[in-house]
């Protein structure tokens, strides 16, 4: 019996939780306390789990199983391999930064913590599962909180966003939970269990293969999000305090990528062959149509979300090509789009905080008034544009590397979009940092400590990955491998 | 000796990190940080040189990324080329952060300046050490970022922030390109090294050869401002002048021709590649040749020039002239950042970049005025200064390779070139001045002692590809072509002397004696003729109406139909479901409940009737009874 830190890990923060709850919620320094101290916990944990995990071995390690449900024959399974370690980490660390990022939040701290934490709880939940129904269960979990983060403490339209995010996402898991079932009842002996149903994947026909891979591809694409899922996004962005934009960007989204890697992929290895076409295209449209609409924005935050579209189309692309080097490049953009959309969505927000504005045209030649925010801002700027040097553009870089041997021409209409997406960075740097300043910011303050302590963090790995890029893939370079070759995808 | 290539980039990567993290403490010493890194540099290519030549390589390397399942190793490539490029480099950065100092010295943002000078040493002197082509294309984006922070640096000024952006999305353009022949290559051979490259020129498919060839010249094209990417070239001068040296004259934008020579063995198993390279280079230099002309600008006549000079040496690789190219490279560095930064202490003793303003200023400016001139005779070709050997060896090569069009324009081109320059020097520094209060004074001695060291080496550094040095230059860096036989070369050699005396005496006669050349009838009727140049070509206009428009149109629909479409639908069916709820609502309220309702209606309305009936009195009931007596008997009589 091993010792249980993928559990310790996920539940952390529901100690917190009954910790918050047993304070007074007029003392909300404590509660503040509590939070970041659970989270600081979870890290901790997070980069213990990092120190101890053995990256030679690409099978699951630190499993705990327990039986759970003994009719339906579904357990209580956790796991974490190559694949689902780097999001276990850039979900630790986010929440960590991004609670100390909502210190700010106004009013009824007390509720925010709570679900704050609970979230965290799902979303560690969900990318530690290794059963379909304790998958399912943590993806609703998720849900819940944040429902009401962003439906309580978010913008002027925070129901519509609210409620939009919510019906969407549930519609999408609906489809999931029956593609789950169909797994069920197929499997023989009937098991939700993913590495079972995973050795088992020759056994399934074709036709159904195709049919559980759209109703999960259903579940999975909302979340993304992948075109024409994707309108939700923005909205949702928009409304969201900062705090939870980081997590919404950072992590929310990994978990529909994360299932394409966890379970549609390894279990229906045909018809994700069947389907590779049809997603290299909505990839490739993610892409350049995202980059476009985001050219388009004059919401400073519309703008990152729409660019969030554009970055995960690389996922997207990485995976249909099923190539080691194009799924290496898909799950490391994951990782990277966490930390340097995370970081944008920060940094709107310690601009927001000062300016109560989003309104891109109302800024300009802030560049001189406040260097350090500039600095960062631009470095985080040129990461999201893909320069070299900074961690995306080496997920990128490996992603279109990947995917060129399989699809030619989809990749060239991919890689012209590098174009549009300089563009459209490119004149968000210039709307904010450059040209004349508007004296209306005149007196505007630098960046503090506090928001530097949530920034720094997020700057240094984005630098060490895109300096020193092989360290991602000793990490999940294993695992991807063994799902290549279960997928019996070219290794070339 | 000791022999440390891979520290030759590392120094300025140190500077650079000093000056942007403690910048502020260290004020006006961020100059002495960087200038000693690229000292630093300076001296490790000297002995890296010197190493060389005994025979001694050093080499590192280390894996930086798997690709398919095989480690890339990032290394450094120490050869003839990429010494060359390393001395150029960092002694002409060493030069020029020394002059920097004095030009910037009132900057408010010093320090960052020259941070950003060292991140672009760094990522230049990397670029030009890189040994594959992963490696190259990364460091070939930062010196391209670098470039975008140096011309947007007075961002205040809107033009300068469009100029950097401009200057940062035309080159990426090129560099899809470059992308795309670099994942060809990775894909035909699966090695991204240069040294795999005469391998992998022996690939049976020749198609696909050619065309990653191509590919890969786009990311040239974009980088060294080669027809028809080179309109964000001239925009880049609202940089500081010192930048306009360093980055778009003397070494970022001679990396695209680098890139070609670095892949030549590529280049030259592909003929048809070759032609495209020829062309596009000949085509340039002809076009920026013309536009250089006209111009009024100081800066842009140089930068015109700039670009004229780089398609010279991309139109001599195409003819096969590799040492030709190469050696017009580091000749056209030295003297090529000369004209700049004697431009830059012109502006600084003039606060003017219009020549027209200008004149008369030999006698207050004699040092800039001086070594201007001697850059402007060697980029005329005149011997013995440098440009005339390496303009010599291109033509030599043209006319060798049996392009006679190209020859042609070439030495046209260089006539063009001799004018230029002289109409430059004759209405700055001679005649009288043409702004009454014109206080032109000599720059400090930051900024004239590196201009006195540029003018020796633009004197003397021709020497070493020339025939009293026995050709050194072309027995070190060369690609086999060896000697050209078949061109008369002593008749070439005396042609292009004549190309630029001609253009110089043109010049002396236009702008000095003031001789009326052309008469007014003539030119007349050729005003559309400097319309057009004047408005180069209208390139800006075609690409503002024809790609940027369209693209800005593009976007603003996309979104729009993001909205209205896309998220009309969400929004329709989340309506739509309202409306279904609202009709089943009115179904339950009206039908179902209705029916419910209206049985309960039922009963009560009978039941109501029927209560009447129950009145309690017996005499009623009694009437009933025998009511009902009646009938019965009524109904039995009947029957």
């Amino acid at each position: 019996m091993n010792f249980p830190i993928l559990s310790l890990i996920a539940f952390t923060p529901i100690a917190g939780i009954l910790a918050v709850l047993a304070v007074p919620k007029k003392n909300e320094k404590l509660i503040r306390v509590i939070a970041t101290a659970a989270t600081g916990i979870a890290l901790l944990l997070g980069i213990g789990l990092m120190l101890a995990y053995n990256y030679r071995d690409g099978a699951m390690q630190f499993v705990e199983k327990y039986t759970w449900i003994k009719t339906f024959n579904i357990s209580y399974h956790l796991g974490v391999d190559g694949l689902s370690l780097s999001m276990v980490f850039l979900t630790v660390l986010l929440c960590f930064l991004a609670c100390i990022a909502s210190y700010r939040i106004e009013g009824r701290q007390k509720e925010y913590f709570v679900l704050y934490l609970l979230l965290e709880t799902g979303m560690l939940g969900t990318f530690l599962a290794l059963d379909l129904f304790l998958f399912y269960v943590f993806w609703e979990v998720v849900l819940v909180p944040m429902y009401f983060l962003i439906g309580i403490w978010g913008g002027p339209r925070k129901e519509y966003a609210a409620i939009k995010f919510f019906l969407y996402t549930l519609a999408g898991s609906v489809f999931m939970l029956l593609g789950f079932i169909a797994l069920y009842f197929t499997s023989n002996p009937h098991t939700f269990d993913i590495l079972e149903l995973q050795k088992g994947s020759g056994g399934f026909a074709i036709g159904f293969q195709q049919i559980v891979f759209m109703a999960l591809f259903l579940g999975f694409a909302i979340k993304v999000p992948i075109f024409p899922f994707h309108t939700w996004l923005p909205d949702a962005h928009v409304e969201a305090p900062t705090p939870i934009s980081v997590l919404l960007a950072g992590v929310l989204l990994k978990m529909g990528g994360y299932g394409f890697f966890r379970i549609s992929y390894p279990i229906l290895p045909e018809a994700a062959k069947w389907f590779a076409l049809p997603l290299a295209i909505l990839g490739v449209v993610n892409i350049i149509y995202g980059a476009f609409v985001a050219m388009a924005q004059i919401d400073f935050k519309k703008l990152v979300a729409y660019s969030s579209v554009s970055h995960m189309g690389f996922v997207l692309l990485g995976l249909a090509s099923m190539t080691a080097t194009g799924m290496n490049g898909a799950l490391f953009q994951m990782f990277n789009h966490g930390t340097i959309t995370g970081g944008m969505f920060l940094l709107v927000g310690v601009l927001y905080d000062r300016t109560h504005t989003r309104d891109l045209k109302s800024f300009g030649g802030l560049g001189a008034q406040i260097p350090v925010y500039a600095g960062l801002l631009t470095v985080f700027t040129m990461g999201s544009l893909g320069l070299p040097g900074l961690s995306g553009f080496v997920s990128e870089f490996l992603s279109l590397l990947g995917t060129f041997p399989v699809f030619q021409v989809i990749t060239i209409i991919a890689v012209s979009g590098i174009v549009v997406t300089a563009a459209y960075h490119l004149m968000l740097l210039q709307r904010v940092l450059l040209g004349p300043l508007n004296v209306r910011w005149k007196d505007i303050t630098e960046i503090n400590r506090r928001e530097l302590v949530t920034l720094v963090p997020l700057m240094a790995i984005t630098l060490f990955l895109g300096l020193y890029p092989i360290s991602m893939l000793y990490l999940q370079g294993p695992s991807v491998a063994m799902l290549v070759e279960k997928v019996k995808g070219l290794l070339v | 000796m000791m022999n440390y290539p891979y520290l030759i980039p590392l120094f300025p990567l140190m500077a650079f990190a000093a000056n942007i993290l403690f910048g502020k403490k260290l004020g006006k010493k961020s100059a002495l940080v960087s200038i000693a890194a690229s000292t630093a540099s300076a001296a490790l290519s000297i002995s890296a040189f010197v190493n060389f030549l005994r025979g001694s390589v050093a080499s590192v390397s280390f894996a930086w990324l798997n690709v398919n399942g095989a480690p890339v190793m990032f290394g450094i490539l120490v050869d003839q080329l990429s010494l060359m490029m390393l001395l150029v480099v960092s002694v002409i950065g060493t030069l020029i952060q020394v002059y920097s100092t004095g030009y910037m010295s009132d900057d408010k943002r010093f320090s960052r300046f020259f941070a950003y000078m060292s991140l672009f040493m760094f990522s230049m002197l990397s670029l030009v050490l890189s040994n594959n082509f992963m490696m190259i294309y990364i460091f070939w984006e930062l010196v391209g970022v670098c470039s975008y922070f140096l011309i947007s640096f007075w961002f205040e000024k809107d033009s300068a922030a469009n100029a950097g952006k401009k200057a940062f999305i035309t080159t990426r353009i090129g560099d899809v390109g470059l992308f795309i022949g670099l994942a060809m290559i990775f894909w035909l051979s699966g090695s991204p090294y240069f040294s795999d490259l005469p391998a992998i020129a022996q690939n049976p498919d020749r198609v696909l050869l050619t065309a990653a060839a191509i590919l890969i010249f786009c990311g040239a094209v974009g980088k060294s401002a080669q027809f028809p990417l080179h309109v964000w070239l001239p925009d880049a001068m609202e940089g500081p002048t010192p930048v306009s040296a360093l980055i778009h004259a003397a070494t970022m934008v001679a990396a695209g021709v680098y890139l070609v020579a670095r892949c030549y063995p590529l280049f030259a198993a592909c003929p048809a590649a070759l032609v495209v390279v020829a062309y596009i280079g000949i085509v340039t230099a002809f076009m920026a040749g013309t536009i250089a002309l006209v111009v009024n600008d100081i800066k842009r006549i140089l930068a015109y020039s700039t670009i004229s000079q780089l398609g010279y040496m991309i139109a001599a690789l195409g003819c096969g002239g590799y040492t030709a190219g190469t050696f017009h490279l580091m000749t056209h560095a030295f003297f090529k950042a000369l004209l700049f930064l004697g431009a830059g202490s012109v502006i600084h003793g003039v606060h003017t970049q219009d020549i027209r303003q200008m004149g008369g200023i030999f006698s207050k400016m004699k040092i800039t005025a001086a070594t201007f001139i001697i850059a402007s005779l060697a980029i005329a070709g005149v011997p013995p200064l440098a440009g005339f050997w390496s303009k010599d060896e291109i033509l030599v090569s043209m006319f060798a390779s049996g392009n006679y069009v190209i020859f042609g324009l070439a030495y046209l081109t260089s006539i063009f070139t001799a004018f230029y320059m002289f109409r430059l020097c004759f209405i700055v520094f001679f005649g009288r001045p043409r702004k009454a209060d014109l206080h032109a004074h000599e720059s400090p001695a930051v900024m004239t002692v590196p201009l006195m060291v540029l003018a020796f080496f633009s004197i003397f550094i021709g020497l070493v590809g020339s025939p009293l040095m026995h050709n050194w230059f072309g027995h070190f860096v060369t690609f086999g072509e060896g000697h050209h036989g078949g061109a008369p070369a002593g008749l070439i050699m005396g042609a292009s002397v004549a190309a630029g005396v001609i253009g110089i005496a043109i010049a002396f006669a236009l702008y000095i004696l003031k001789w009326q050349l052309v008469p007014q009838a003539v030119r007349i009727r050729f005003t559309w003729l400097h319309t057009l140049l004047i408005n180069k070509y209208y390139m800006d206009e075609i690409y503002l109406s024809a790609i940027i428009r369209p693209i800005a149109l593009l976007s603003k629909y996309s979104f729009r139909f993001d909205k209205n479409l896309i998220d009309g639908v969400v929004n329709w069916t989340g309506l739509f479901s309202l409306f279904l709820s609202e009709v089943k609502n009115s179904f339950d309220k009206h039908v179902v409940d209705g029916l419910v309702n209206g049985a309960a209606k039922l009963v009560d309305l009978c039941s109501g009737h029927a209560r009447r009936l129950q009145t309690g009195l017996i005499q009623n009931y009694m009437l009933f009874i025998i009511a009902g007596l009646v009938i019965i008997l009524f109904v039995n009589l009947i029957r």
